[in-house]
Parts: C-alpha cells; sequence; structure tokens
C-alpha cells in the first residue's frame, strides 16, 4: 500500500468496485455459497448454501454447536475479529462477495448490522452517547445529524419514549430489555440493510422478549433479518424462513411454515418434535 | 492459623513502628524542618539534615520512569491481549515475565557497565549537542551516572509489571464489548483507544500506580547510576544531572553512619518512604481490585 | 406496543452521508490502525532489547570469572585479585532457607486461614488488603526493621535480622498465591469429604492443601527466587563479610551484596567477579522461575505478575 491521500484512494477503482450495490442482479439480499468454516482442524461450518430475500425475517435454528452461532457471524465478518476460526466460500450482499480482498469490512459492518446474545451497550457512554458511537466512529460530526439520527433510532427500536427525557444517564441504568433495545437502537443508526440478531432475547424475561418480537415484525418492513435462536416457538412465531442446522450442516431450509409443519427430512421432524436438542 | 493471618497484618505495624521509633532522635533534633531542609552533613559538630533533595529525586526519577515505561507497557498490554495469536502471546508474555524475574542489582550492574554508555552515546550526548546550549533541562555534559539515565533503567523494571496487570485488566474486558465495537465498524485501534481503554481507566491507571510504588522504592539500581549527589547538589537542576532518591542515600550511607542524628536521619528518609509508598499502593489496590472484581455487565 | 406508532424508515440521506464519511475515511483509518499495530510491535521489541543485553553481557562477562575456586573459596587480596565468592554462596544459601524457614510456615497457615476457615469477615479483609500493600513496600524500609528490631539489640549485624527481614518480603507472597490456588479447589472435593465425616481439619490438610500443592509450592518458589535476589535489607541486616559462616551474631555474605561491593570497586578483576557472581545469581534465580514454569504453567502466569510488585 503505497501512501496516498484519503481522496485519492477512495478514487481507486479496486476501491469502487467494492461499493457496488445498486444494482440486484441476484435477486436476494444474502446469498451464502459453498461457506465453510474450521476452527483449527474442527469443521464448524460443512458446505453451506442458502438465499434470503429482503425484507424478510430468517431464523436460523439448532440444538447448541450446531454452528448457527458461527454461521451468523461469518455473514459480516464479525468471525475475522473475535475468534480464530478460517473461512472459505462466499457470502454475497447484494451482488457483492464480501468475502472479496478489495471489500472493506468496516463497510460491510455498515451494512449489515449486529444485535449480541447478552446487551452489550458501552458502560461508560450515555443512552445519547450508545447509539451515536457508530456514527461518531465512523466519522460523522455533524452535531445537528447525529441528534436526528439518534432520535430516529431510538424510535426505530421503540425506546423513544422510555429514555427521551434521560438521554444523559448511562446506558447501564436501564433494564435488561431496554438495554437490548437501546443495543438494536445503535445497530440501527448506521443505517444497515440487514440485521444480524444472535439470540438477542436469550438473556431477557418474556416481556422484554415479545416486545422485542414485535419490534422484528417492524423491522422487517424496512430492512431484512436473520436471528439466531434457540427458541423454537420464537422462530414459528417471528420468521418468514427458517433453516435448520445440525452439526455444522444446513440440513434443511424453506418457508418456516412448511418447517414447522411439513419438514421433508427426519432430522428436521425430530428436532421441530422436540425428540432430541 | 489466626495467628498466622494476624502475624501478617503484624508486619505492617511491625514496620511502621520500626521507622517511627528509628527516627525519633531526628526529629527531635531537626523538628519538622527536616522535611523541607536541603542541607545533608553527616560530620559530627557540624550535623545537618533535610530530606527535601532525595524526596525531589525520588519524584523525578520516578517521574521519568513513568513517562517512559507506561506507553510502553500499554504497548505491550496490548498486543498481548488484542493484536497477536496466543502462539506468539504466550511465549513474549513467558520472556516480559522473566524480565521480571531478574533481580535489580543485576540491572544496576548492567545499567553501570554496559547500557549507561548506550544512553550516553544514543541519546544524553546527542540531545546535548542539539539543544544544550539552548533549552536549560539539556545544558550539562553528560556524563551518564544522573537522574536521566535511572529514570530509564527504573522504567525497564517497572515494564514488567504494569504490562502484566494491563494484560489481565484489558483481559477481563468481556469480549462483548470487542464485539460491539466491531459490529459498528471500528478497527482494532479504534476498538482499543476508544471502547476498552475507557472501559478499563481505572484498572490501567491502578497498574500504573503500582509500577510507579515500585520505582518509588527501588534501591540498588538507581544507588548505581544515579551519581549519588549529597544535600543541595541532589536537587538535579538539568536532566542530565546526577541526582539521589530517598533509597539510594539510605542503601549508600547506612553502614557508615556513625552518629546517632546520621542513622536516624536515614531511618526518616526510610519513614518518608514508607509513607510515600502505602499512599500510593493503598491507592492502587483500591482502583485495582475495584476493577479486577467487579467487572460491570449488563444488568439483568 | 401498538398504540406506538412506528414512524421508522431509513432516511437514503442519512445512509449517503455515513456511506461517504466511511469512504472518506477508510484510507485513513486503515493506515493509523497500522500504524498503532506497529508501534505496539516497537514497544515489545523495546522491552526485549534489555532483557537480551542482560543475559547475553551476565553469560560473556560471567563465564569467564566461574571456576571451581571461585565458586568455593573465600575472596582473595581486594588488590590483586584470586579466591572467590563461596561465602557469599553459602550466605545466600543459608539466609534464603532460614527465611523460608521462618516465612513459609506462616503463609502457608495464614493463606490457609484466608481461603478455608475466614470467609468474607471484615478481618479477611483486612489482612488480605494489607497483605497485597504489603508485597509492594519497599524492601529498604523493610531492612529497618530487621536493623532495629534485630541488629539494635543483639549488637551485631546476624544472619536472624537479615532472615526476619527476608520473610516479611516472602510472607505476603506466599499467602497470596496460596489463598489464590486454595480458592481453585473446587467445593465439591471438600464436601465430599466432609459427607464423610472427616473432621474439617484433616479435610484442609490431607485434601484441599494436597489437591492444591503445586499451586502453594509455586507461591513458595516465586518468594524463594524473589528474595534470593534482594540486596537492600541485606545492607543493614548481615552487612556482608569476606568470611564464610562465623554463627549467629557475625556478618553474613549474600550474592547480591557482594555483587554491589564489587561493582563499586576501581579494579577491573572485582568487576570480572562481579559479573561471575552475577551469573551464579541469574542461574540460580531463573531456574527456580522455569522450574516453576514446567511445575504449573499457565497459573503462574497471573500470580507472577501480581505479586512482583516490590521495589
Amino acid at each position: 500500500m503505497s501512501w496516498m491521500s484519503s481522496e485519492e484512494y477512495a478514487n481507486t477503482t479496486s476501491y469502487k468496485l467494492s461499493l457496488l450495490s445498486d444494482t440486484k442482479r441476484r435477486g436476494y439480499k444474502v446469498s451464502v455459497k459453498n461457506l465453510n468454516s474450521w476452527f483449527g482442524s474442527k469443521q464448524a461450518l460443512k458446505d453451506i448454501n442458502f438465499d434470503v430475500k429482503e425484507n424478510t425475517v430468517t431464523a436460523l435454528i439448532g440444538p447448541s454447536g450446531c454452528g448457527k452461532t458461527t454461521l451468523i457471524r461469518c455473514l459480516n465478518r464479525m468471525n475475522e475479529m473475535t475468534s480464530s476460526a478460517t473461512v472459505k466460500g462466499s457470502v454475497y450482499l447484494d451482488d457483492i462477495d464480501i468475502y472479496a480482498s478489495n471489500v472493506d469490512p468496516v463497510i460491510i459492518k455498515r451494512r449489515m448490522g449486529m444485535v449480541f446474545q447478552k446487551p452489550n451497550p458501552f458502560p461508560t457512554m450515555s443512552i445519547y452517547d450508545n447509539v451515536a458511537a457508530g456514527l461518531k466512529l465512523n466519522g460523522i460530526r455533524n452535531k445537528a445529524l447525529i441528534r436526528e439520527i439518534v432520535e430516529e433510532s431510538l424510535k426505530g427500536a421503540v425506546l423513544w419514549d422510555e429514555v427521551k427525557d434521560e438521554l444523559g444517564k448511562p446506558g447501564l441504568s436501564l433494564s435488561g430489555g431496554q438495554q437490548q433495545r437501546l443495543c438494536i437502537a445503535r445497530a440501527l443508526a448506521m443505517q444497515p440493510e440487514v440485521l444480524l440478531m444472535d439470540e438477542p432475547t436469550s438473556a431477557l424475561d418474556p416481556i422484554a422478549s415479545a416486545k422485542i418480537e414485535e419490534l422484528m415484525n417492524e423491522l422487517r418492513k424496512e430492512l431484512t433479518v436473520i436471528i439466531v435462536t434457540h427458541n423454537m416457538q420464537q422462530a414459528a412465531r417471528v420468521s418468514d424462513y427458517t433453516a435448520f442446522m445440525y452439526l455444522g450442516e444446513l440440513v434443511e431450509y424453506g418457508p418456516t411454515k412448511q418447517i414447522f409443519e411439513n419438514p421433508q427430512k427426519e432430522l428436521t421432524e425430530r428436532y421441530i418434535s422436540g425428540k432430541f436438542g | 492459623m489466626i495467628g498466622a493471618a494476624g502475624y501478617t497484618l503484624f508486619m505492617l505495624v511491625l514496620v511502621a513502628a520500626s521507622v517511627i521509633e528509628g527516627s525519633m532522635p531526628i526529629f527531635s533534633f531537626e523538628g519538622i524542618g527536616f522535611f523541607f531542609g536541603t542541607d545533608w552533613n553527616p560530620v559530627e559538630g557540624r550535623e545537618a539534615y533535610g530530606a527535601l533533595p532525595y524526596v525531589v529525586g525520588t519524584l523525578v526519577s520516578s517521574a521519568i520512569a513513568m513517562a517512559i515505561g507506561v506507553p510502553i507497557s500499554l504497548g505491550i498490554a496490548v498486543f498481548i491481549s488484542e493484536i497477536s495469536p496466543p502462539r506468539f502471546g504466550t511465549p513474549i508474555g513467558f520472556i516480559i515475565e522473566i524480565l521480571a524475574a531478574i533481580p535489580s542489582i543485576i540491572y544496576g550492574l548492567w545499567a553501570l557497565f554496559v547500557f549507561r554508555f548506550w544512553i550516553v552515546d544514543f541519546i544524553e550526548r546527542p540531545l546535548y549537542e542539539a539543544f544544550g546550549g539552548t533549552i536549560p533541562l539539556f545544558a550539562r555534559t553528560p556524563f551518564g551516572l544522573d537522574i536521566f539515565t535511572a529514570g530509564i533503567v527504573l522504567a525497564i523494571m517497572i515494564i514488567p509489571i504494569i504490562s502484566s496487570i494491563s494484560r489481565e485488566i484489558l483481559k477481563a474486558i468481556p469480549n462483548s464489548q470487542r464485539e460491539a465495537a466491531y459490529s459498528l465498524g471500528a478497527t482494532r485501534w479504534e476498538t482499543v483507544w476508544k471502547v476498552l481503554f475507557p472501559y478499563a481507566k481505572a484498572g490501567l491507571l491502578g497498574a500504573a500506580i503500582l509500577g510507579l510504588g515500585r520505582a518509588v522504592g527501588e534501591t540498588m539500581l538507581v544507588t548505581m547510576v544515579i551519581g549519588n549527589a549529597v544535600g543541595a547538589n541532589a536537587i538535579p537542576d538539568t536532566l542530565f544531572s546526577p541526582s539521589q532518591t530517598l533509597s539510594s542515600i539510605i542503601a549508600n550511607e547506612f553502614n557508615e553512619a556513625v552518629t546517632v542524628f546520621h542513622s536516624s536521619a536515614l531511618i526518616a528518609l526510610g519513614a518518608v518512604l514508607f509513607i510515600l509508598t502505602m499512599g500510593i499502593n493503598v491507592g492502587a489496590r483500591l482502583l485495582v481490585s475495584r476493577m479486577v472484581k467487579v467487572t460491570p455487565g449488563a444488568k439483568e | 406496543m401498538n398504540n406506538i406508532e412506528n414512524n421508522y424508515h431509513h432516511n437514503i440521506d442519512h445512509r449517503k452521508v455515513i456511506q461517504d464519511a466511511i469512504v472518506r475515511q477508510s484510507y485513513k483509518r486503515k493506515i493509523v490502525n497500522r500504524v498503532f499495530t506497529g508501534v505496539t510491535i516497537v514497544c515489545v521489541m523495546l522491552a526485549m532489547i534489555p532483557l537480551g543485553s542482560i543475559l547475553f553481557e551476565v553469560v560473556k562477562n560471567g563465564i569467564s570469572a566461574i571456576s571451581i575456586e571461585f565458586l568455593t573459596q573465600p575472596q582473595g587480596s581486594i588488590i590483586r585479585g584470586g579466591g572467590g565468592v563461596g561465602p557469599a554462596i553459602q550466605g545466600t544459601l543459608l539466609t534464603v532457607g532460614y527465611a523460608s524457614l521462618i516465612g513459609v510456615p506462616i503463609g502457608i497457615l495464614a493463606g490457609v486461614y484466608l481461603s478455608e476457615y475466614a470467609g468474607n469477615s471484615k478481618f479477611a479483609y483486612t489482612v488480605r488488603f494489607f497483605n497485597s500493600v504489603m508485597t509492594g513496600m519497599p524492601s529498604i524500609v523493610i531492612g529497618i526493621v530487621g536493623y532495629i528490631i534485630l541488629v539494635i539489640t543483639i549488637g551485631s549485624f546476624n544472619i536472624t535480622a537479615g532472615a526476619v527481614a527476608l520473610s516479611i518480603i516472602m510472607i505476603p507472597i506466599v499467602v497470596a498465591v496460596t489463598e489464590e490456588t486454595l480458592k481453585l479447589v473446587p467445593n465439591s472435593i471438600r464436601e465430599a469429604a466432609h459427607s464423610l465425616g472427616i473432621p474439617k481439619w484433616k479435610v484442609t490438610l490431607f485434601i484441599t492443601l494436597r489437591s492444591a500443592k503445586n499451586g502453594v509450592l509455586t507461591g513458595i518458589v516465586l518468594a524463594v527466587s524473589r528474595v534470593a535476589g534482594e540486596t537492600a535489607p541485606l545492607i543493614m541486616t548481615i552487612l556482608g563479610t569476606s568470611l564464610f559462616f562465623q554463627g549467629f551474631v557475625s556478618p553474613v555474605d549474600a550474592l547480591p551484596l557482594r555483587i554491589w561491593r564489587f561493582a563499586s570497586q576501581p579494579y577491573e578483576h572485582a568487576h570480572s567477579f562481579g559479573w561471575g557472581a552475577a551469573l551464579v545469581l541469574i542461574i540460580m534465580v531463573l531456574s527456580l522461575s522455569i522450574l516453576l514454569r514446567f511445575l504449573v504453567l499457565e497459573k503462574s502466569f497471573r500470580l507472577g505478575s501480581l505479586v512482583k510488585t516490590r521495589g
């Protein structure tokens, strides 16, 4: 990498290619092609293939250790930063292979937000600063704009009415469910096109979980949601499509109604009916 | 068994009582002025003792050590805990720990016969030649046995402690914090600087202060390279001036002290050092333990 | 929730502003990130240089001094050289051994008490806290204790004063490590033993302590290697001498003291002896540390860093 100005770099062909996303040749928002992943010599994902339509909710289900968390982390290149897993294969966002060498992982994170198992607001920041964190981190300086996006994102996460008078309070002063919605707002502030949720309700009580589920219903109108869940009822309630995974393989993928009412594979049926897992 | 536990408390009392008892004669002789005096004359009949120059020497050499040692230690801690894969991080941690196991007398020997010439040749003389005429801080022909050398060698000594405690503190930060930052597009540097450091502020400060406590109390190494000035001369007027610390003058003169007041003055310097390090350590321990034991996470 | 009107729409302009900001700064951020990674690597290397140089110089300059005579004989003429550091090696072994006799039992008992009996009482908290504060006490201040209570009262520099001073340095280390390791012993082991009706003291002695043996040993080795290199407190307690052990009320020698004295002499052969003594000391201390590493691999990494805080 030779020394050049940021503007020069932004004008290079390879960088521009990495941003192209307006055409949707493939017709799907996210497509996973032949995705494999290993932890050391242990294979965690085996030849995963599936396509996700825009403005849908897709649930990944399966017993613990089946690879669903590994999979969702591979979808926005989170795996690179937090684990030693190696990845082979492709994940397309619109028509860009996010693992191509000229792709800027920061742009991928902007376009694919993530929410985690446990609420993880930044403890040293206020509610406001938590939502604004991604914007500031990525170089947005315009205060009025930040303010506008923070309000919009908190409204989008249905948290605004509860916190609008105490935006200066620490993020940790909120209840668990509120904290998780704060984290959703933080992800929404980046204006993502896809929201990845890794068991977002597993640490919450049923009432707080119900709120998040309702929220997902609203979010689907604006973006594409992929959710990992332990809870089959939850998958049945919120998702349009369901993928059942077992031992690192994608066993069955299809419309949720079909997976739950008329599974094609025996393994799926056994899991759905609670015979194992 | 309670007795043994009690004894560990008793040791502290023993230390306090001993230094107070031992320094009584000098306080009856010099009074409270002992703390502010700058004279140091052990010749019988003309005796005068003042602690101020050594307090200054201690604080200045430790400040130099902190200025150099803390950033390097944080760099090491971050490298081991955030950047390198474990297969590099673990051996590096091990090597740093060996650095901690080397007795300070050997650091002193090495500094006296080897390292101080590097400092003179590569740092002090170039600085002196470039700025000696214009900046008073460098206006002294460097010789290598001075407060600057002492500060740098102290920095080398405190790096293992500060870096290994900082590393533990960084590792105690829940991974969910890193994930949150990365998922917003933060680079590793931004994650460390904007998320992990603010999160671990108190603990890292505590680690640095523990290092300070060690720098303040370090004896042999300083004795060998600080130049051992006495009295008002021990207050450094440039970076390259010889000086003296509380502990180095005790080590240097203890066995030569003939008069009651001389011994007592040295013990009283020990008392000053005791109070200084007690303050530093109590503060640091409170900070570190708060950080390591109570990890603020999601409230549920 | 249905009564909240959801007016959330992604504003295309916002998306573009953020995307533009990322694109504009992408290169700068990459560079900053690389520079930062480079800086941390430089920090690691900066810490490695002194270690490499110290080990190299000590071996290079020390090896030529080492001989049977050097290891066994007392020092020869100050001006002409000759002889060895026999008394210093003997003195270090004796003083450290003596200190361990005092420090190890007290340290282990206190550690066991804190872990198995004290719980979270105020007394235990106080002991724990001041114990950790004691690990940061400058050793020269501890030397003063030995001087005041044992040298002045006995009327001569002596080995007991040195051993007591060193034991005060050892105890906090042994206490901390013992307590930490005993806490790692799973409670189920204790409960299983208690359910068989074995009295608590027997459980502690034969089951808990036994399963934590390696950790406790770690603490001892750590403390021993720590005090073996101590110099400052010895100046005011055992003084140093060129003679072998003369009895309990005479000065004793020690390697670190001898290195210091050699280094302050103006003679070339004295410096060479200093390096030789340093080599002997470093071998003693580092072989203990490395032994320790093999004894208890991962744990000692942490514990080592927590107790090495003395000046």
